[in-house]
C-alpha cells in the first residue's frame, strides 16, 4: 500500500542572531490510509514542531523548514504556494489540537465554526452547512445537536468541545487527521469516549491519523506504528506490537520503564537521570548519552544513523543489537 | 513480606491516626443578580470522612471538577470547612485561625502541580527554601543556611542551586525545590495535589521515588491527590475514590485495584490505557459528561451515567459502608 503521507528528512530550526534551534533534525515516517501513526516523545522533542511543520504552520519569522520533502499522496506541500495550502489545510488534512478552548473562536457558535469550513471548501450554503454541521455534531455523540450548534464553545464541557473540534476537522472527511496530544486535557472515562471515535473515523472512513502524544498508554491502545522522537530526531521506529514487544533503544526502554503501571507492582521506578538536551545546544554525538545507561565512548563522537535492527524495526543506536 | 503485606497486616490500633477527616463539607456560594446575593451553592465536599495513620499514604482519585483539590485545601486549612471536624494529631483544626493556624501549620505543607506558579520568581532557591525557617524563627542565620543546604541535598539538589532562581531550573528540579521547601519544617502530613502532573514520565518517576524516599526518611504521611490511576497506585497504601463531592469507594490499594466495587471505580480503571499491546481488558465506555456540582442529580450522584442503574438509585443516596474487609463502598448494589 502506497503511503498517504510520508516525510523525508525534516528539518524544522529556529534561527536568531544568537542560537540556531534545531527542534526537528532530519525526521522520516510514512503515515497510511486507515491507520495511525504514534509520534511518542517527551516536552522537547520536536514532535508537536514535526506535527506543524506537515502543516506549513511552524510560527515564523525565527521558525522555518530549512530542508526536507512533506509528500502528501506523492504531492511536496513544501512547494506549492500558500494559497494552495489554504486548499489543503481543514480540507484534505484535518486537525485537532489539546486545547480545544484555544482552538476554538469562544465568539462564534459551534455551528458556524464547523459551517465556516463547509463554505470555505465545500462552497456550501449557510443554511446547508448548518443542516451538514448538525449531522456531523450527531455522529460525534452528541445528543442534542440542533441545540449545540447555536451555542458558544464556553457552554460547553472539555470532552464536548474535544468532541465539537473533531467533528470541524472532520467535516470536509480530510484523507489526514493530525491529533496533537488530543485527549491529554481531558479525563479518563472522556478520553475513552473521544479514542473510540477516532477509532471509528479510521476503521469507517479509512482516514489516516497523524497521532502525537507523550502517552505510551495511548499509543498502546491506538497506534498501528509508532515513532519514538528524542532530542528533535526519530530515535526508534517500528510497529506499535514490535515497539511494546521489543523496546531497543535504550531510550525507549527506560521510558517504558518509568511508568507507574496499574497491572504491575514495582517498588521503585526506573528513572533516567538529567534531562533533555537544549535543543541549542546539542552535542556532537548521540543525544540521549548523557543520560543513556550503556553510553560508550564512540556514542559521544559519532552520531549514531537510524539502522534496522528487526525487520522494518529501526533504531538510532550504536550500541544495541536487535 | 513485601511493602503491601506489611501495611495490610498492621495492626490499626498500633499506630495513633495522624488525621482524622469527620463529615467534612465544603459549600461555595453561587451569586447572582446585581445584589450579588447567594443564589445557590455548589457541594464541592459534600460530608466525607476518613482517618489518615501516620506514616500512611491515602491516594484520593477523581476527575475534573470532583473535589478532590478542594478537600485537599480543606486539609491544608486553606479553605475553612463549611461543616464537619477535621483533628490533626491531637488538635483540632476545623476552625483555629490567625496565628494559632500559623502555630499549628508547620505540621502539614502542601505540594502543588505546577512548580512554576507555586515559587516566587523573584527569590532565589536559598531564600525560597529559608523563607519558612525564617519565618518560623528555625535557628540563627547559619544555622537556617545550613538547614537549607542539607534540604537541598535531600531533594537531590547541590548547594550552588542556593544562588539560582526558579526560572533556570526544569519543572523536575522546580519541584523538587517546592518539596524541600515543604519539607523544611519537618510536617507530618504532605498533601501532594497533582504533583507529578505536569511533569515528563522519566521526571515523573524520578519525583515519585524521591517521595518514597523522603517518606521512609522522615516518617511522612501523604494525601496524594491525582487523576492518574497507576500513579495512584503506585504511591498509596489506600485508595479513595470521588465522584461529585462525596467518596464513593474507599480501599486498601490491593483491593481497590484487583477488585473494584463500584461501578464508577470500575469503569475508571477500564478506560485508564495501559502501555501494553495485547491486553483484553473489557473496556467501560460511560456515556456523557458529569453532571455540574451546582446541580448534582438526586439519589446516587452517578446513576445518570452508571450502567448498573436500579430505581433505587435514582431516588436515595447511597452511604459509604464497609462491604468487605477494609473496603467501603457508596453504592446500592452491595446494601
Amino acid at each position: 500500500m502506497e503511503p498517504l503521507l510520508k516525510v523525508r528528512n525534516l528539518k524544522t530550526y529556529f534561527i536568531s542572531k544568537n542560537a540556531t534551534v534545531k527542534a526537528v533534525d532530519g525526521v522520516d515516517f510514512e503515515v497510511y490510509p486507515g491507520k495511525v501513526l504514534g509520534i511518542v516523545g517527551e516536552s522537547g522533542s520536536g514532535k508537536s514542531m514535526t506535527s506543524l511543520s506537515v502543516m506549513r504552520l511552524v510560527p515564523g519569522p525565527q521558525g522555518k523548514i530549512v530542508e526536507g520533502e512533506i509528500l502528501l499522496e506523492g504531492k511536496d506541500l513544501l512547494y506549492i504556494s500558500e494559497r494552495e495550502m489554504r486548499d489543503v489545510r481543514g480540507n484534505r488534512i484535518g486537525m485537532i489540537f489539546q486545547e480545544p478552548m484555544s482552538a476554538l473562536n469562544p465568539v462564534l457558535k459551534v455551528g458556524e465554526q464547523i459551517g465556516e469550513v463547509l463554505i470555505r471548501h465545500r462552497k456550501l450554503t449557510k443554511a446547508q452547512a448548518k443542516t451538514q454541521s448538525i449531522s456531523l455534531l450527531r455522529s460525534v455523540g452528541f445528543p442534542r445537536a440542533e441545540q449545540i450548534v447555536d451555542e458558544f464553545p464556553h457552554q460547553l464541557s472539555g470532552g464536548m468541545r474535544q468532541r465539537a473540534m473533531i467533528a470541524m476537522a472532520m467535516a470536509c472527511e480530510p484523507s489526514l487527521l493530525i491529533a496533537d496530544e488530543p485527549t491529554t486535557a481531558l479525563d479518563v472515562t472522556i478520553q475513552a469516549q473521544v479514542l473510540d471515535l477516532m477509532r471509528a473515523l479510521k476503521d469507517e472512513k479509512g482516514t489516516a491519523i497523524l497521532l502525537i502524544t507523550h502517552d505510551l498508554g495511548v499509543v498502546a491502545e491506538m497506534a498501528d506504528d509508532v515513532v519514538v522522537m528524542y532530542g528533535g530526531q526519530v530515535v526508534e521506529s517500528a510497529s506499535a506490537d514490535e515497539i511494546f514487544d521489543r523496546p531497543t533503544h535504550p531510550y525507549t526502554q527506560a521510558l517504558m520503564a518509568s511508568i507507574p503501571s496499574i497491572e504491575e507492582e514495582h517498588e521503585r521506578l526506573l528513572t533516567i537521570p538529567g534531562t533533555v538536551p537544549s535543543a541549542a545546544h546539542f552535542p556532537q554525538g548521540c543525544r540521549f548519552a548523557d543520560r543513556c545507561t550503556l553510553v560508550e565512548d564512540r556514542c559521544r563522537e559519532h552520531m549514531p544513523a537510524l539502522r534496522e535492527v528487526y525487520p522494518g524495526h529501526s533504531v538510532r543506536c550504536t550500541v544495541v543489537n536487535g | 513480606m513485601s511493602r503491601v503485606e506489611s501495611q495490610l497486616t498492621q495492626q490499626p490500633s498500633e499506630t495513633q491516626p495522624l488525621l482524622q477527616v469527620r463529615n467534612i463539607k465544603k459549600y461555595f456560594p453561587i451569586t447572582g443578580g446585581v445584589l450579588r446575593r447567594a443564589v445557590g451553592q455548589v457541594k464541592a465536599v459534600d460530608d466525607i470522612s476518613f482517618t489518615l495513620k501516620e506514616g500512611e499514604t491515602l491516594g484520593l482519585v477523581g476527575e475534573s471538577g470532583c473535589g478532590k483539590s478542594t478537600l485537599g485545601r480543606v486539609i491544608m486549612r486553606i479553605y475553612e470547612p463549611t461543616e464537619g471536624t477535621l483533628v490533626i494529631g491531637d488538635h483540632d483544626i476545623s476552625h483555629v485561625k490567625g496565628e494559632q493556624l500559623r502555630k499549628l501549620r508547620h505540621n502539614f505543607q502542601m505540594v502543588f502541580q505546577d512548580p512554576y506558579s507555586s515559587l516566587n520568581p523573584r527569590m532565589s532557591v536559598g531564600a525560597l527554601v529559608a523563607e519558612p525557617l525564617l519565618v518560623n524563627r528555625r535557628g540563627t542565620r547559619s544555622q537556617i543556611q545550613e538547614e537549607v543546604v542539607s534540604l537541598l541535598a535531600t531533594v537531590g539538589l547541590g548547594p550552588e542551586a542556593r544562588m539560582r532562581y526558579p526560572h533556570e531550573f526544569s519543572g523536575g528540579q522546580r519541584q523538587r525545590i517546592a518539596i524541600a521547601r515543604a519539607l523544611a519544617l519537618r510536617p507530618k502530613l504532605i498533601v501532594a495535589d497533582e504533583a507529578v502532573s505536569a511533569l515528563d514520565v522519566s521526571i515523573q518517576a524520578q519525583i515519585l521515588n524521591l517521595l518514597s524516599d523522603l517518606r521512609k526518611e522522615f516518617g511522612l504521611s501523604y494525601v496524594f491527590i491525582s487523576h492518574n490511576l497507576a500513579v495512584v497506585k503506585h504511591v498509596s497504601d489506600r485508595v479513595a475514590v470521588m465522584y461529585l463531592g462525596r467518596l464513593v469507594e474507599l480501599a486498601p490499594k490491593f483491593s481497590l485495584y484487583t477488585n473494584p466495587l463500584h461501578p464508577y471505580t470500575q469503569a475508571l480503571l477500564s478506560s485508564a490505557p495501559e502501555p501494553k499491546r495485547h491486553v483484553t481488558r473489557e473496556r467501560i465506555v460511560l456515556i456523557g459528561d458529569v453532571p455540574s456540582p451546582a446541580k448534582p442529580p438526586n439519589g446516587c450522584a452517578f446513576h445518570t451515567r452508571c450502567l448498573k442503574v436500579m430505581d433505587v438509585c435514582r431516588s436515595i443516596r447511597p452511604e459509604l459502608v464497609e462491604y468487605a474487609s477494609g473496603q467501603h463502598v457508596a453504592c446500592h448494589l452491595y446494601s
